[in-house]
């Protein structure tokens, strides 16, 4: 994917701000504190058009599209920026402007890109990832609905003034047919949360659901047919995070080659050694690797065909998750044991690429996807 | 890059069409076995029909007889040309010599060698590796020495890949021992019919027939005239060769081919009443090394086209590539079962064993040859090697 020179600018802007602010010491006060980022950092983001960078035009936001949302998670990964980021512009951006009716969109599309807060959620933690796995049910209620059920793992969802929720409303358990989308205003009676930190230095919070009433022009999109609304989000939000593994995958690259450089033991450096050398010459290689794929899952986003894109993201993720496992893991061995100490980056940067590794999709699930996509086996496994 | 304009699609589709109509089907059905052993007549047959086309040459400008194409066309050619199972370009005169000739060579040098190539009249094959000089090209001791006006050289290459048809040799020799074992190597261009050359069979453990030699020459006299570039500066021209093959190194073309071989035949292959593709395990490992595949080719069109040269970076192409076709083999090796236990030999000579499907019959022996890629052209360690050095700047 090549980049306009304005798009070069973009990247160029935001590498500055997160090189200055996000020095490591100073992410790790940003996180160690409520809500988990900085709100000041949030509004500026706003301010500059970053959060409306890829929103349209005719709602709120510069009509950029899946290259713009790239350039601000690479450059996320490479300094561990926590942000609301991915769950309320890139999941619920993508989801409201693919499936949101006028109202919907010309209420929440600025919302979200002035930085008020719009968590999707989406995820049920006994699903293992099939966003079709949906328990939480949606209940005709009258003119509208009555949801009860539970949310895992939602990301700053204390922050959020909405939820953007999946819940059944006709189909079997694990049905993609019968999954609608519901905008759930965080206020609403029935709504409550049990928020905690996650390894990563990011917040989230499981989201439970009891007898929320909701009227009916809460639903997003056609009942019953929400799931390629969901996919379409998610697929976003896992070519989101390739790229952000991608930046963060080459800060431990870096890191990692100058500690090298710098080390010594028995009287020559760490960087000598040629056992040594071809394993960070292999973790080099699998930041080159990974970085095309992730670009490739960017790209796919703008896909006509919906399979074409589910394909080529899920190709990225799965090969992003075993590369970032594998590249986190190598960064703490050839640090030794100096890696072990919570005052260094290096480990902060490998909880980051495990939670990304294992978020929206892990590995084994965007495997099996891919291979379901690409006609191998008659059956899912 | 944009290889999807409309110019470049008419293009692809031009190449496509050619090749089904031109390729002959009893020659793409050996290439589609991956068998190791084409003739030398089948080489030819198929160049001919190329040089008629103006394609023999890809890589090469209009000047020489080439087709004068830019690099995406090269890249599109390359690729269509192994998916549809053609034998593989005499990649030894085409583009290592031929391109270093143009660059390194005399006037009369080109005007001699290079039209002959373009025709298929000299076949040549490449005399770098020594017994002693494997990796460590440069430590290379094959001698000659200058008398009036020609070379007389001694010693053996080892090898010698198509050596066995080959009409000419090109030969790093020793010319100069004194200094820097880099300083002192020249480039000779040796007519295989001179006396003192020898050639005896390597036979590989693979059993798949006759692929390299070992070449000795015994006091072959070498006109001076068929010096490459300077004397002793033979290794300027080796580290500009070793650049040139940008396009195919990751064999990410010849992978695709074998991959959709692979998946045509686990698609045929019974399995246990089913098909073997619908073995949630086996295509599962298939989807795995399908990612591996796409990785590689990405990366080589982001770093060939990406605007960034590429240089040693390209190491990672070579050494990543040769891994995920290694792997793929291995699949299809799997994927034959227990006919792939049975060798080659016995399967054709109608001694009662059932043959099993046709396009395993090379799985065994393509698997066990392949292992080679991982070694040639300076093995994966030292790509490795040259990563550390050259692109991380780490010291040994």
């Amino acid at each position: 994917m090549q980049l306009s020179d304005e798009q070069n600018l973009l990247r160029d802007s935001i590498a500055r701000f997160v090189d200055d602010e996000y020095e490591f010491s100073r992410r790790q006060k940003i996180v160690a504190v409520e809500p988990g980022f900085s709100r000041a950092h949030w509004r500026r983001m706003a301010e500059l058009g970053w959060l409306g960078a890829t929103l349209p035009e005719s709602h709120g936001g510069l009509g950029g599209g899946a290259a713009e949302m790239a350039i601000v998670m690479e450059q996320f990964g490479r300094r561990l920026v926590t942000s609301p980021y991915l769950v309320s512009v890139v999941m619920s951006g993508t989801a409201l402007a693919e499936a949101g009716d006028e109202a919907q969109k010309s209420r929440w599309l600025p919302a979200i890109a002035e930085g008020r807060i719009v968590a999707f959620a989406e995820g049920e933690a006994p699903a293992r990832h099939d966003p079709a796995f949906v328990e939480t049910a949606a209940r005709r209620d009258g003119a509208g609905y009555v949801l009860d059920g539970a949310k895992h793992l939602v990301p700053f969802a204390s922050e959020a003034e909405a939820f953007l929720v999946s819940a059944r409303t006709g189909g079997a358990q694990a049905q993609s047919a019968g999954i609608s989308l519901f905008l759930v205003p965080a206020k609403s009676p029935g709504v409550s949360l049990k928020p905690y930190r996650t390894h990563d230095g990011a917040r989230a919070a499981d989201l439970v659901l009891a007898g929320v009433r909701l009227g009916g022009d809460t639903r997003v999109g056609v009942e019953g047919e929400a799931f390629g609304a969901i996919e379409l989000a998610l697929d976003h939000a896992a070519a989101a995070m390739c790229v952000e593994a991608s930046g963060a995958m080459w800060a431990v690259h870096d890191q990692t080659l100058a500690y090298m450089k710098l080390r010594s033991q028995f009287g020559q450096t760490l960087g000598s050694f040629q056992a040594l050398q071809h394993r960070i010459v292999d973790v080099y290689i699998k930041c080159q690797l990974a970085q095309s794929m992730a670009w490739d899952a960017v790209a796919a986003l703008d896909s006509a065909d919906p399979t074409d894109r589910a394909r080529r993201v899920s190709a990225a993720k799965a090969h992003l998750a075993g590369a970032a496992m594998a590249v986190g893991k190598e960064g703490i061995q050839l640090h030794g044991g100096i890696a072990m100490t919570d005052d260094l980056a290096i480990g902060h940067y490998f909880k980051r690429l495990a939670a990304i590794a294992h978020t929206y999709g892990d590995g084994e699930y965007h495997m099996e996807r891919f291979r379901r996509l690409s006609g191998l086996g008659g059956n899912t496994g | 890059m944009n290889l999807d304009t409309p110019e470049l699609r008419a293009f692809r589709q031009e190449v496509r069409d050619f090749f089904a109509r031109e390729l002959p089907e009893d020659i793409r059905g050996k290439v589609a076995e991956d068998r190791m052993d084409l003739p030398k007549e089948d080489q030819r047959r198929w160049h001919d029909i190329l040089v008629k086309k103006n394609w023999a040459v890809p890589s090469w400008p209009v000047e020489w007889g080439g087709p004068g194409w830019d690099d995406a066309r090269q890249y599109i050619y390359e690729r269509e040309y192994a998916l549809a199972d053609a034998p593989r370009h005499m990649s030894y005169g085409i583009n290592l010599l031929g391109k270093s000739m143009m660059k390194f060579g005399t006037e009369a040098q080109k005007t001699r060698f290079l039209t002959r190539i373009r025709n298929g009249d000299d076949f040549w094959c490449q005399g770098f590796s020594e017994p002693n000089a494997g990796s460590d090209l440069a430590s290379l001791q094959c001698k000659a020495v200058r008398e009036g006006e020609h070379y007389v050289v001694n010693g053996s290459k080892m090898w010698t890949s198509e050596g066995h048809v080959a009409d000419w040799i090109f030969c790093l020799v020793r010319t100069d021992g004194s200094g820097k074992k880099q300083f002192g190597i020249t480039f000779l261009l040796i007519d295989m019919k001179s006396p003192g050359v020898e050639m005896q069979p390597i036979w590989t453990y693979d059993g798949g027939g006759r692929e390299v030699n070992q070449t000795f020459f015994t006091d072959v006299r070498v006109p001076v005239e068929n010096r490459l570039g300077d004397e002793n500066q033979g290794w300027n021209i080796v580290k500009y060769l070793l650049g040139i093959e940008r396009f195919g190194t990751a064999e990410v073309s010849r992978s695709l081919a074998m991959l959709a071989r692979l998946k045509r035949f686990a698609a045929g292959a019974r399995h246990r009443g089913g098909r073997l593709i619908d073995d949630p395990a086996f295509s599962r490992k298939i989807a795995e090394v399908e990612i591996e595949l796409r990785a590689v080719e990405l990366t080589e069109m982001r770093l060939l086209f990406g605007g960034a040269p590429a240089g040693a970076e390209a190491s990672l192409l070579k050494l990543r590539g040769t891994e995920v076709q290694g792997r793929i083999l291995e699949l299809l090796y799997d994927a034959v079962g227990s006919h792939a236990q049975v060798r080659i030999g016995d399967l054709e000579a109608a001694k009662g064993v059932p043959a099993g499907p046709n396009q395993a019959r090379h799985a065994g022996t393509a698997f066990f040859n392949y292992r080679k890629t991982l070694i040639y052209a300076g093995s994966n360690e030292i790509q490795r090697n040259i990563i550390a050095k050259a692109v991380l700047g780490l010291r040994g």
